[in-house]
Formats: C-alpha cells, structure tokens, sequence
C-alpha cells in the first residue's frame, strides 16, 4: 500500500513532576524485582568512588609523607618509591573491582529485568484472545516485546553509579559544610539547579520520547506487513510502492528522533556546566570572603576540591535523570500489554476422553468488533502520525445470528453456504477460538466456558482453512509436542495422504517447513495440518473447507481414509463439493450468519433454493456449457 | 539452457573486518559524513573548551587564590569571568556538535533502513523464505537502532575524546618531555590489548545480535499463528520456546557486556598504573632537582587531563563492537545477491498488447530436491485462455512461478513474445503479467485500497467499475461499510473465499495482458465461482490467461488444458477433445464428475 498506518492517537504530555514520580517508581519497581544485583553493583560504586576519594587523599599523603622529604633531602629511597607504588595500586585494585562489579552487576539486573518482562509480555500474547490480536498489528507487538521492554530498563546502566556516588556527595558535602557553611551552600546549589533544568528537560522530552517509541512502533509495523507480503509485492511489481510507504514513515521516525537529540543535546552540556559553573562560583564567592578575612585561602582550595568531587554525582544523577522520559514511555507501552483484559474464562470442568464427542450451539450471537476512526486513510498522503485522532468508535459487525446447531455424537455434519456466510467463524466458536456474545456452545452438554484451559483442544481438533507450519520439521509440525512415535506420525500422514510426497523431501519427516522451509505448496501444507489434527484422534473434528487446495481424486482418498480412521469421531466439515457433502449425515445449510435449513442432502436439494443453487453450481454449468456447444453444432 | 543458478541464503551476518564494515557502512549511509569537517572544527573547539576549564581553575587556585601575599582578587574574577565564557562557548558547541551528529546519523541510518528493505523485496522468493519474517524485521528496526544508539552518543565523545588526547599529549610534553614518555610507555600495552580485544567483543555482539533476530523470530511465530496455536493448546509449548529465545539473548548480553567491562576496566588499570608510575618516575626526577614539587603536581593534573579521554575512547570502540555487530547484520542482507534480478532499464522494455508465451524445455528442481518439472515445452497463444490442470503436486504451481519470473527455470527458457524472460525488465513484465496466487495478502486497509492496489492511480469509480464487471458489488453491499470497510489484518475481517475475491478483483483492476490465476478461487463456493468465471470470461474476451485449478470446471471453460503429471506435459488439448481418450485427463475428470454426482442435465443454469 501507498499510505503509511495511521497512528494510535498519543496522549498530551503529562506534567514533568508526573514523569519524574513515575520514572523513580519504575526504578524502584526494577530494584524490588533484582535486589541482590542493584545492591552488588552498589556496593561495587561505592568502592569505586571511595577509591577515588582515596586516590586523592593518597596522593596527598604520599606527597607530605615521601614526596616533598625526598625533594628536600635530594633523593629518594626504593622504600620510599615501594611506598608511593604500593599504595596506589593497592588503591588502584580497589578501584578496578569496583568497576567491574559496579557494571557487570547493573548489567545483569538490567537485562534480567529485560528478561523478565519480554517473558511477561509474551506470556499476554498467547494468553490474550484472538479478538484482543485482531486489534493489534503483529509490528507493534514486536516492538513491544523488544524495543519497548529494553527503553524502560535501559535506565538501569547508570543507575549504580549514581547510588554509589551518594558517599561521595555525603562525604565532601560533609566536609564542605564543616569547613565554610557559606561555600557549602553556594556549591550545593547545584543540586537544586541540576532538578529545575531537568524538569524542564522532563516537559520537553517526554512528548517526544513518546512519539519516537510509537513510531519505532510504526515502523516495525510496516515491516513485518510488508515483508508477509512478500509474494503479493513481487507478483505485482510493488516494490517501489512498498518502499516509499516505508520510506514515508521511517522519514518520519528520523525527524522524531533528530527532534528527541536536539533536546537531549541541550540537557547534556548542561549536566556538564552546572558543576563547573558551581565550581566557578565557590572560587568566587570563596575569594570575597577570603578578602573579607572570613576565610582563608587554604580552605577555599579545599572546599573548591571537594566540590570537583561533587561533579561526579551530579553528572551521574543527570544521566539517570535524562534515561527517564524514555523509560517512563516504555514502560507505559508494555504495561498497555501487561495490564490487558479480555482473557477468555475458564473454570475447572474437563471433558471425558472415550467416544464421539457431541456439540451443540443454542441461540448464538457474534459479531466482530471494528476500530473505527473518522480519519481516512488517504491516498498518497504520508502518514500523520502523533495527530490526535477523534474518539475511535468500536463497531460491531454481526456475522451469526441466533444460531442452533447440532452435531449428533458420532455423526458426520456438512457446513454449507456461499462465500461470507459465516462457515468459519461457526466452526472457530464451537472449538471455542472466540466466545459467543449471546447463547453458549457445549460439547458432551459442557458450556466451553466452563472448561479448564487446554480442556477443548484436548478433545477437538480444528483444521483451518488457512494452514500454518510452525518453524518446525514435518514430524514437528504433525506432533506439536505430542506423545506420539513416529509410527503414528506416518500412519497420520497416511490418512491425509501426505505420506508419498513427505518421504520424497529432502530429509523425509525431519525436512525443516514453516517459515524456513517454505517450499511446500499449498496442497502440501493443508495435509500436514490435516495429518496434525488426526494423529490425536479427537473425539470432535473440525474441518474448515480442509482440502481446497487438493485435488477432487486425492480428496477422496482422504474422505475415505477420514471415514475409516475416524470410526469414533464426530465431524463438523465445512463443505462444497457434492462428494464431501455426500459423506455426510446431516446438511446445514446457513447464509449470511444464519441457520436456513437442515436436513439430509436430498431433502434440502429439494427445498432450499440457495442450497440447490450452491451444490449443483458445477454440473448445471457442465450442462449449460454442453447445451450451448449442441446449439452451436446445429 | 541455463545452468541451475546456485541459490542464495540470507546470511547471519557479514563478514567484514571492523574497518570494512565501517566503510562499507559509509558507503551506504554517506549522510553520515555530512558536513564532518565543520562538526570535527565544533568539536575541537569543544574540547578546547573543556581543557581550558579546569586548567584555568587550576590556575586561579595556585595563582589567584594561593598569591603570595593574599588573594589576588582582580585575578580571579578575571579567570572565573573567563572561565564562565568559556563555559558558555563550551557548551553552545557540545550543543552544535550534538545537533549536526544526530542529524547525520538519523539521517544516515534512515537510508540504510530504506536500502535494506527494498533489498528485501528484491531478493527471490526462495531467498526470501530462507529467513523468518521477524528476523527480517528486527534487519531493519533493532539492529540500525543499535548503530543509532552508538552514533548519537558514541560518535561525539569519540571525536571529543580523540581531540582531548592530542590537547593533553601536547601539553604534556610541554611540561615535561621524559614523564610524557613514561605516559606513553605505559598506555602502549594497552593500545596492544584493545586490538586483541575488538575481535573478540565483534563475535561477542553478533551473537547477540544473532539471538534477538532468533527472538523476533520467535516471537513473530507466536502472532502469526495465533490461532494453530490456540487450536491446539500449545500454548505452553510456543512459550517454552520463546522463553528459550529470551534467556539465550539475556545470556549472550550478559557475556558481551561483560567482556566489554573486562576491557574497559583493563584501560582502567592502566590509569591507575600510569599515575603510579609518573609519580615515582617523577619523584626520582623531582629529588634529582630536575623538577619541582608544583610542577610534579601540575603534571599529575595533566595526566590526568590525558587518561580520561584515552578510558573514555576505550569504551567507545568497545561500543562500537557493538554498533558494528548491528551493522554487519544489516550489511549482510544488503549484500546477499538477488538472484532472481530485475534487468531495469537495460532490459527489455515490451509493448502492451496480445501475449504469447513459449516455453522450451523448461525444468525446475528446488535446491537439494528432486525435479519438479521436466522437460517442458508448449506455445501459449495469444488471445487463448489456457488451463493447467494435474494431481496434487505435479508442477502446476511451479508453472506459474516460472511463468511469472517468481523464479528462474533450472534448465530450458522461457521467451514472452520472443524476448527471453531474464531480459524484460520488471516495470514492463509486472504490467503485462499479473499473478494471483493461492494464499492473496490484504494489507490491513480499507477495502477500496487494497483492490486499488492493482493499479495505483485507479480513481474510487474505477474501482467501483471493476467490481460490478466481476460481479461483485452485490457481495460488497453486504459488508458493514461497503467499500470503505476495513478488513483486518491480512484481511482477517474477510473469509478466506472473501479475501480472493479481493485478491482476484485487484488483478482485474491491474488489466494485465495475461492473467495467472492460481488455485485463485479455491476457497470460494461454486456458485460464487462459477458467476465469476463466466464474468472473467466475458472480461477477458482477446486476453490471454493461464488458470490453474483442481476444480475442473475451469477447464471446461478454457480453450485449451494443459495436462501435468509428475512434471511433465502429458496432454494438451480442448476439454471436449481431452475427455474422450483414455489418459490422466479423462481419470482426473472423472473423478471431478463423481464429486457432482453426474446430474449432467441440459437444465438452464441460473
């Protein structure tokens, strides 16, 4: 497509003391969860910065106690040196392990936590209903998973540090304050400096950190659409149309993160000035009162040098404070996914496993439901994304209606009706793929709702009409972790009559399919699925017009094999061919999403006009065709 | 006959060295060197700056405040006024220099993300499926945000710190030349040691980088298949797996960070050692009265001035092992060779009109697999409407690939009108040649957009148009919004029968000189298909079309039927001709006919 998704509407930007708040609850949330790490890769700050502390003082101290007697006696002695090397390398190992512990530890709690959450999030993905995924691009979900979860722990980096350089501040601002209390005042000032520019900064960035993880969003969207697209944009030659959509919003994603750099690149030379521009003022007003006779100018110098060791924790408290806006973003983003309702119910009830299964739908209603705005995609426009968009309106498009159906225990059941009807979104409620909105579906008298989870799949098999391998081999895809030897397998293939073809691949069972190994054709794919559902012998099978993509003489084979395999199974097929529906027991012919008749084939061919029309399609066609060719010959 | 063309793979990742994969990088992002030369003058003047701080403190303390006889008032204010402007100066440069590498580097990073996803589509279908489509996705998302992330903070520090090195060494060796040299003895082993690391923190991050294409992937599956998933309760599975792809990623940035802290914390030691060694060298010196006490103190301050910048660029090419992963991935699709390529503009460009199309020869076989056609040779005719018919796997699909130039033929040619087929340049055979295939894709777009989709600049009446010549636009009055309505992701609002009529009236609108319909109105009822058929009929009055279908009355309906068996070309004929002899048409057909039960009446058809 030419137009760009449009986006979801961005909320305004919250007040900046909001961002903060929530930023250091997230903090505190990580700390909660990875408490050993953060206090490891504390303690290791905390080394690292008394260690510098003690280089200084170390220094000092060499200088009084070896240096300046060597200069005055004119030489040195090797202790003397031992000493000044000794005594900083011992520091200096001190340092060093700060170091590593400080990072490698807040490394590991950072993508723990990373860890943690991708698991959680995609824990809702399979957990949320299908109705929950029609809403949400496969894109985006991606990008929650991923790039989402790493912008809300990426604050963990500099985290330790500025936990750890808290001795430093206690230990010089200390020694500041003891000192010239006035010096220690003007240099603290720094603090409260350092919080106002950052609320600033928190107002300026958090809309626009915001929209960059949205359009991260975006674009990640567009790709994964475009690239299932694949065969559809080569076979019609839309590569370059493809391309400028993609263009159009990665554009769009370059100018939101130029946008987020430019604000960025006002904050850090900030965090850089202000320590200096405290420094600058400590001298100074450190001088004024050292003219005044209120201080002298040794103690100027140090309370100057203690505040060079306050720079630390500031600039490391304004790193951490500049990770903010964009956690704060991630995190609302993943908790969108975290915190989403709709989970289908279950209760505890379980099915028995000997024997047909029967299932029946008393007074059902479905309807989907639709997103709409009243912001049209428009033609050739790039897209607008960060618009406000108006309140979207959910729709609900009716597709049953008042549905009973029956399926006797052990019976054959034939699903007809035109194209549109609601054939599959029949078979998908009654393997509880989507819950009615009225009415309820039982197997063996069970309202499905009240099954424990997993209670419908271990008793019914669906076969969907659009298959999918999972990135498995054949043997895989057919077991799908199943208890289930290869004996069973084959003879499971066998029935789908997926047997010869699958043994003349190039691995036989164990040739990699799926996204990986897509090389099989459609006909191919459909008895895969198809042996899939078999091998485990379900008590109820649905199968959604399974064959299409099969020839009328292998189709025939697998009815029959079907037949005999499946002695103790009920079916529910979604039908069209006259053969298929022959198999049947009962017909149950619906258009538009309701039940219009049911019946034996013969009665139903005899009565329902729109039946009739369906089933004898092909052969009056043959008729006509062979009518016209005589009225040609006279 | 053309050789079998050995079919490419989309590779993990390159396998350039770090310097070539930087150059092949600014090769193919060249905004990231726009304007460089007044960044780099913005840079240094930024680094001037922070030099000149903390010197120009130093010299207020020893000079200003320490004055002999009282501070020297009028000194400071004057050093502190011009440190301030300093500071000032300083800063509106880091600011500049932030802006310009931003911008160069986003922009820079943009093209590369357009160049690899056009590459994508380039690549052939059989290249194209060697990867997931997550781990493509996170080609062109995770891992040029990876190189993002290191640009935008790496790339400045790197230029300052470098910048700083040569202020500081300058300095240096000013102050004192032997105790510059010691400085420099001392960091050469770790110059030796960053080399030995880089290669190794490059295997480290592509690992990493490799793991979240493989988590992507995963994850991507879990979506996709939402519903083979549910249908099958193997939700704890697909989970067990994720969670697999999740903890190899956690492992492997652990490792890769770590190794990059061993590295970094090794620059550490060298500082730590460096001061060591300066203060006894210097202390040596300094009691031999080649120095004094200040001057020793001076220089520790510069040694200083000098290690920061060298730890802070020891990190940053640990770093940019890091970017450099994320872009050998990138690389690595970029150059995988298309091999099914467009001729472009050196290629033939056709005249629209009749087609015909003659296949000599031709044979197939997938990569390590047995062939799927053979020896295929036979005329399609202008203005003929052709059926291709056969068993389950006996080529048909291979057929229309071939047809369509979705691949190359492994032996034996293909010629459109006489040009051979690798020679007609894509604009000029997509427009000729259309193809729907079996499983169409609906973009998640109104319903107008996605038929409109055939031909762009289609006006809504022309769409409108083409769906009443089909027959369809009593179909469309029974959805929600008619045109305007949405359909979902991958047209998940339509049924599968629904979303080929999309598919079908959008090759319709497309106008095509030859139409390939495969399995093309497989899942839709017959009543539906045969009004369709008729309308196509009709419609494609003096076009060519090529339909492959099970269902056989697509046959009937054609003028000729090609018959395939096992790959190869068995029978060509009418149906009336083929029906009457004994052979796989006449078993196929009637097997086709026992499904509709034989009520062969000369009824009128509705």
């Amino acid at each position: 497509m030419t137009v760009a998704p449009v986006s979801r509407p961005v909320s305004p930007a919250r007040p900046s003391g909001a961002v903060l708040r929530r930023g250091l609850g997230i903090i505190a949330s990580g700390a909660r969860e990875q408490p050993w790490w953060l206090a490891g890769a504390v303690l290791g700050a905390v080394l690292w910065a008394g260690a510098t502390v003690a280089t200084a003082w170390a220094i000092g101290h060499l200088t009084d106690t070896v240096i300046a007697p060597a200069i005055r006696a004119g030489q040195v002695s090797t202790g003397g040196l031992a000493a000044i090397f000794g005594l900083l390398m011992a520091i200096l190992v001190v340092n060093v392990t700060g170091v590593v512990l400080r990072r490698v530890l807040a490394t590991v709690a950072g993508f723990n936590l990373q860890a943690l959450y991708r698991q959680r999030v995609t824990r809702q993905y399979l957990r949320l209903p299908l109705t929950w995924h029609h809403r949400h691009p496969s894109g985006q979900l991606l990008s929650n998973a991923h790039s989402d979860v790493e912008a809300t722990w990426q604050v963990f980096n500099p985290l330790p540090m500025a936990l750890g350089v808290v001795v430093m501040l206690v230990i010089a601002g200390g020694q500041m304050v003891m000192i010239d209390p006035v010096l220690a005042v003007i240099g603290l000032l720094v603090f409260p400096a350092l919080l106002a520019a950052n609320l600033v900064y928190q107002r300026a960035m958090s809309p626009k950190v915001t929209r960059a993880q949205q359009l991260r969003a975006e674009v990640s969207e567009v790709a994964h659409e475009s690239f299932e697209a694949a065969l559809v944009v080569k076979a019609m030659g839309r590569e370059e149309r493809e391309s400028s959509r993609f263009t159009g919003v990665t554009n769009t994603l370059r100018d939101s993160l130029i946008d987020v750099g430019r604000t960025r690149g006002v904050f850090e030379p900030a965090i850089e000035a202000i320590p200096t521009l405290g420094t600058l003022a400590v001298l100074g007003v450190g001088t004024a009162r050292v003219a005044n006779a209120d201080l002298g100018a040794a103690e100027v110098v140090q309370v100057a040098y203690l505040f060079s060791l306050l720079a630390f924790p500031v600039r490391a408290l304004g790193w951490v404070l500049a990770e903010i806006p964009r956690s704060v973003v991630g995190h609302q983003r993943v908790s969108a996914v975290l915190q989403a309702q709709g989970a289908m119910p279950h209760g505890e009830a379980q099915l028995g496993a000997d024997g047909p299964a029967a299932a029946r739908a008393r007074e059902m209603d479905f309807a989907y439901r639709v997103e709409v705005g009243s912001v049209q995609s428009a033609w050739g426009q790039p897209a607008a994304t960060g618009q406000v968009l108006p309140d979207t309106r959910v729709e609900q498009v009716p597709v049953i209606r008042q549905v009973d159906l029956d399926v006797e225990r052990g019976s054959t059941v034939a699903l007809v009706g035109p194209t549109g009807s609601g054939k599959s979104t029949l078979a998908s409620l009654l393997v509880r793929m989507v819950d009615p909105d009225s009415g309820r579906v039982e197997i063996d008298g069970v309202d499905l709702r009240t099954l424990r989870p997993g209670g419908v799949s271990d008793v019914a098999s669906l076969v969907s009409q659009q298959t999918f391998m999972f990135d498995d081999t054949v043997a895989g895809n057919v077991a799908l972790g199943g208890d289930f030897d290869r004996a069973q397998i084959e003879h499971a293939l066998d029935v789908a009559q997926a047997r010869s073809f699958v043994a003349e691949l190039p691995e036989g069972l164990d040739t990699q399919v799926g996204e990986r190994g897509g090389t099989l054709s459609g006909g191919q794919r459909q008895r895969i699925a198809l042996a899939r559902a078999v091998v485990r012998h379900p008590r109820l099978l649905v199968l959604d017009d399974a064959t299409s993509a099969v020839d009328p003489t292998v189709e025939q084979q697998i009815l029959h094999a079907l037949r005999r395999s499946s002695e103790g199974t009920t079916v529910l097929v979604v039908a069209y061919r006259m053969a298929t529906i022959l198999l049947a027991d009962q017909v149950v012919y619906v258009e538009r999403g309701r039940v219009v008749d049911k019946g034996d084939h013969d009665e139903l061919l005899g009565r329902c006009e729109g039946y009739a029309n369906l089933v004898e399609a092909y052969s009056r066609e043959t008729a006509h065709r062979v009518g016209l060719q005589q009225e040609a010959r006279r | 006959m053309t050789a079998a063309a050995p079919q490419s793979t989309i590779a993990a990742s390159s396998e350039l060295s770090t310097r070539d994969t930087l150059r092949r990088g600014l090769e193919l992002s060249p905004e990231l060197l726009r304007g460089l030369a007044v960044t780099v003058l913005l840079a240094l003047l930024a680094t001037g700056g922070r030099v000149m701080i903390p010197f120009v403190v130093q010299q207020t303390t020893d000079h200003g405040i320490l004055a002999p006889g009282g501070p020297d008032v009028r000194f400071v204010w004057t050093a502190i006024a011009l440190a301030a402007a300093a500071v000032a100066v300083t800063s509106t440069a880091q600011y500049l220099v932030n802006v310009r590498l931003f911008t160069a580097a986003e922009s820079g990073l943009a093209t590369l993300r357009r160049k690899a996803f056009r590459h994508i589509h380039d690549l052939s279908v059989l290249t194209q499926s060697t990867e997931r489509r997550g781990a493509l996705v996170s080609r062109v998302t995770s891992d040029v945000d990876t190189i993002s992330m290191f640009v935008q903070f790496g790339g400045l520090m790197l230029l300052i710190s470098t910048a700083q090195i040569l202020v500081a060494t300058v300095l240096m060796v000013i102050y004192s030349p032997p105790l510059a040299g010691v400085v420099y003895l001392c960091f050469l082993p770790l110059v030796l040691l960053v080399r030995r690391f880089q290669p190794m923190l490059g295997r480290a991050y592509g690992q990493v980088r490799a793991r979240v294409g493989d988590m992507l992937g995963a994850i991507s599956e879990s979506v996709v298949g939402a519903v083979a998933i549910r249908a099958y309760g193997v939700e704890r599975r697909t989970e067990a797996k994720i969670d697999t792809a999740i903890e190899a990623h956690r492992r492997a940035a652990i490792r890769a960070q770590s190794r990059s802290v061993l590295a970094f914390s090794s620059g550490q030691t060298f500082a730590g050692l460096t001061l060591a060694v300066v203060l006894v060298v210097g202390t040596v010196l300094a009691s031999q009265g080649r120095m004094t006490l200040g001057e020793l103190l001076a220089f520790l301050f510069l040694v200083n001035l000098f290690t920061q910048p060298v730890l802070m660029a020891t990190e940053i090419l640990n770093e940019l092992q890091n970017a450099v992963a994320g872009w050998r991935r990138v690389i690595g699709i970029i150059d995988t060779p298309a091999d099914v390529s467009d001729p472009g503009s050196a290629g033939t460009h056709q005249r629209r009109g009749a087609i015909s199309v003659d296949f000599s020869g031709v044979g197939y076989a997938y990569p390590e697999g047995p062939p799927v056609l053979s020896e295929v040779t036979l005329r399609i005719e202008p203005h003929s409407r052709v059926a291709i018919v056969g068993e389950t796997g006996s080529g048909k699909t291979t057929m229309a690939k071939l047809l369509t130039r979705l691949m190359d033929p492994t032996t034996g040619a293909i010629t459109i009108d006489g040009d051979p087929l690798p020679q007609i340049s894509f604009d000029s055979l997509r427009r000729r040649v259309v193809m729907v295939p079996q499983e169409g894709f609906l973009f998640d777009e109104p319903l107008i957009e996605n038929i409109r989709y055939g031909r762009p600049d289609a006006d809504d009446e022309q769409v409108a148009l083409a769906l009443t010549e089909l027959g369809l636009d009593a179909w469309v009055q029974t959805l929600p919004h008619g045109l305007s309505t949405e359909v979902g992701q991958r047209g998940e609002s339509l049924s599968a029968g629904e979303r080929q009529l999309v598919a079908l009236a959008r090759a319709y609108l497309a106008d095509p000189d030859l139409l390939v319909l495969d399995e093309a109105t497989s899942a839709v009822d017959p009543a539906t298909e045969v009004r369709i058929q008729r309308a196509l009929e009709g419609l494609t009055q003096g076009r060519t079309s090529v339909a492959i279908a099970h269902r056989l009355s697509t046959a009937e309906a054609a003028d000729v039927v090609v018959v395939l068996d096992r790959g190869a070309v068995v029978q060509i004929g009418s149906h009336r001709s083929l029906v009457a002899q004994p052979g796989v048409y006449a078993d196929l057909y009637a097997s086709w006919a026992a499904q509709q039960r034989d009520q062969v009446t000369p009824q009128e058809a509705t």
